[in-house]
């Protein structure tokens, strides 16, 4: 029966749902939370890609999507560009500061790599909280338009915004689809399963990384773009290290390195925590131990363990198959 | 001169808080290999529960250090054991992201036992001290000397007693640690132990000139660890010179500078130093 649910089918199942979704929800609120859900759910795609994908966990993910949006929420509101040019712009912007800001810290190692991208995005809020002749400061951006008209499309009721969202978010996973299936996504898991061996193979290390960091960045950039034409309203919060937090637990939850997984940590979570109102506030009380349970017990989250279950299954079934191939593209080798 | 000198102070202050945290962590570094983000909450932790000792029972301020020691090398040991210990084995990127699990935790603790408010905390030396012109506050001069006398007192251990070397073996070679019968349990929850009582104080010797909330260890800890990558990650010496370092830079970049970027200084510095030198300043070999 789970059969029918993988792959394809499964794909436009989702698909379906999420085009019906509207229909369903009971009022404009349930619309906002799912669209923010979606924003997010995009910038972790691209986090998934960096850290899943090629093992090089980012902290500074938040700061870029603040980039992305701040982007967005300058070019409109201080100099009146158009919002979709100021859009088009946005991931470009992050993935440019990508290139300067990976190729001094992908010279870095594992814990190297994190800290020193925590520091990055430290920077980031600072420089945003700090300057306020560019940034407006504490005060934030006010007043950023919504998404223009394209056509005979326009944006301005929550349901128009909400599958505008959601054609990005189709359109990301998508490309994040080619990216991963493709030769230059298994560069990127090589890389990840062993850097010494990824470089004697022939793959040119540095490169490789600092593609795939900019791609990240530019997931995070378009997704805080989004975030702008949809919110309205920014803050230097945005660049927060919380934020990079958040998409960490999404993308655990749902597991490391798979292209479902992060895509479901990032909707169902948000849910999780509109169904817990009243710890809004205290919210990491259950989910701080989740998460620590979840990577002691768990650690290669639903979508890996399922993948993972699957594939010994499918090893069992066919003794003579080259099972150890399917185990690692389910992630379940090293994440 | 006399604001030259002023700078010196504060610099030796900020130093002193930095290179007890610093410690903490790159003692924990030095023996598991994981980063960890939990320690701010540890700070963050030591600060409330001195700041809830003095203030619901009445304990005097070194007393209430104490107390909040105790309590917070209990935490950190417990963190150990129930965290950190499972996941020994897994690769770099799980125990990390446990600690960040953990951070948030305490976090969100903090903050229904306490609120979110900023709280400031009382001390018992108020006082000013006029010395040639130069004036010192009494809390100052306090911490650059308790945290003074906290590193030399943690060098005599680690250097001169056997517990002590137990932890600089384990550091230094795992299996060869095991090979002479050390117990690899007893030093990790050991380190911890110590790392919790170094951020504990360091956070009640700061708090009373600064606020006590939540996320009071963010920066702190953040700090902490532009620190230990400068002084090489698990290294002692290198902890006391990045957080002096780092401690000075802040306090003269803060008035010759800007003091609206203070803050930004150390992640510069740290931005500055590992593109010339990745693999940070003190240490030798490569990652």
């Amino acid at each position: 029966m789970l059969k029918v649910l993988t792959g394809r089918p499964g794909w436009a199942l989702l698909f379906v749902l999420g085009v019906l979704f509207p229909f369903v929800a009971k009022n404009d609120y349930h619309l906002t939370v799912m669209s923010t859900a979606y924003i997010f759910a995009i910038a972790t795609l691209g986090l998934n890609l960096i850290t899943g994908y090629t093992g090089q966990f980012n902290l500074a993910h938040s700061g870029f999507m603040a980039v992305g949006a701040y982007t967005v929420g300058l070019l409109t509101v201080d100099h009146q560009v158009p919002f979709w040019i100021a859009f088009a712009l946005s991931g470009g912007v992050a993935a440019a500061l990508g290139f300067f800001v990976g190729i001094v810290s992908l010279r870095l190692k594992g814990h190297y790599f994190s800290i020193f991208t925590l520091c990055v995005g430290y920077i980031m809020y600072l420089v945003i909280e700090k300057w306020e002749g560019l940034t407006h400061g504490t005060v934030g951006v006010i007043g950023i338009p919504a998404p223009g008209a394209i056509g005979p499309l326009t944006f301005d009721t929550p349901r128009s915004l909400y599958y505008l969202v959601f054609f990005f978010l189709v359109l990301g996973v998508f490309v994040m689809h080619r990216i991963v299936d493709s030769l230059l996504g298994r560069t990127f898991m090589a890389i990840r399963n062993g850097e010494a061996l990824a470089e004697a193979m022939g793959i040119p290390l540095m490169r490789s990384k600092l593609l795939a960091f900019m791609l990240s960045v530019f997931y995070a950039g378009l997704a805080g773009g989004l975030y702008a034409g949809f919110v309205r309203f920014l803050g230097p919060g945005l660049a927060g290290v919380d934020h990079s937090f958040d998409m960490t637990m999404y993308m655990l939850v749902g597991g490391l390195g798979t292209l479902l997984g992060p895509l479901l940590g990032a909707l169902a979570v948000p849910w999780l925590t509109q169904y817990l109102q009243f710890l809004q506030e205290y919210r990491f009380l259950v989910f701080g131990p989740i998460l620590v349970a979840l990577v002691i017990f768990l650690p290669h989250g639903i979508v890996g363990t399922w993948l993972g279950w699957r594939a010994r299954r499918a090893a069992q079934a066919q003794p003579a198959a080259p099972a150890p191939v399917v185990v690692a593209e389910a992630g379940a080798s090293r994440a | 001169m006399d604001l030259f000198l002023q700078q010196v102070l504060n610099g030796l202050t900020l130093g002193g808080i930095y290179s007890l945290v610093a410690l903490g962590l790159t003692l924990v570094y030095g023996i598991l290999h994981v980063p960890n983000f939990a320690h701010g909450a540890f700070y963050m932790a030591g600060a409330f529960v001195s700041f809830h000792l003095m203030n619901a029972f009445g304990l005097n301020y070194w007393l209430a250090m104490l107390g909040s020691a105790v309590c917070v090398a209990g935490l950190a040991t417990l963190a150990e054991r129930l965290v950190f210990h499972p996941l020994r084995h897994a690769s770099g990127l799980h125990p990390m992201i446990a600690a960040i699990g953990m951070l948030l935790f305490l976090e969100a603790a903090a903050q229904a036992l306490w609120g979110a408010d900023f709280q400031r905390m009382q001390t018992p030396y108020t006082g000013i001290l006029e010395l040639g012109g130069l004036t010192m506050p009494s809390q100052r001069l306090l911490i650059v000397g308790a945290a003074f006398g906290l590193v030399v007192a943690l060098h005599l251990f680690l250097t001169r007693t056997v517990l002590g070397s137990t932890i600089i073996a384990m550091a230094q070679n795992r299996d060869g640690a095991s090979l002479v019968g050390i117990d690899a349990n007893k030093v990790s929850m050991l380190t911890f132990a110590i790392s919790g009582v170094l951020a504990a104080v360091a956070a009640t010797l700061y708090a009373p000139i600064n606020l006590v909330y939540p996320a009071m260890g963010h920066l702190v800890i953040t700090k902490a660890f532009v620190i230990i990558i400068l002084g090489g990650m698990g290294s002692v010496p290198g902890a006391i010179a990045g957080g002096l370092i780092i401690g000075f830079a802040e306090s003269f970049g803060a008035f010759y500078i800007s003091a609206d970027y203070k803050d930004i200084i150390a992640f510069v510095l740290l931005v500055g130093i590992l593109s010339l030198r990745p693999q940070g300043l003190f240490s030798k070999g490569a990652h």
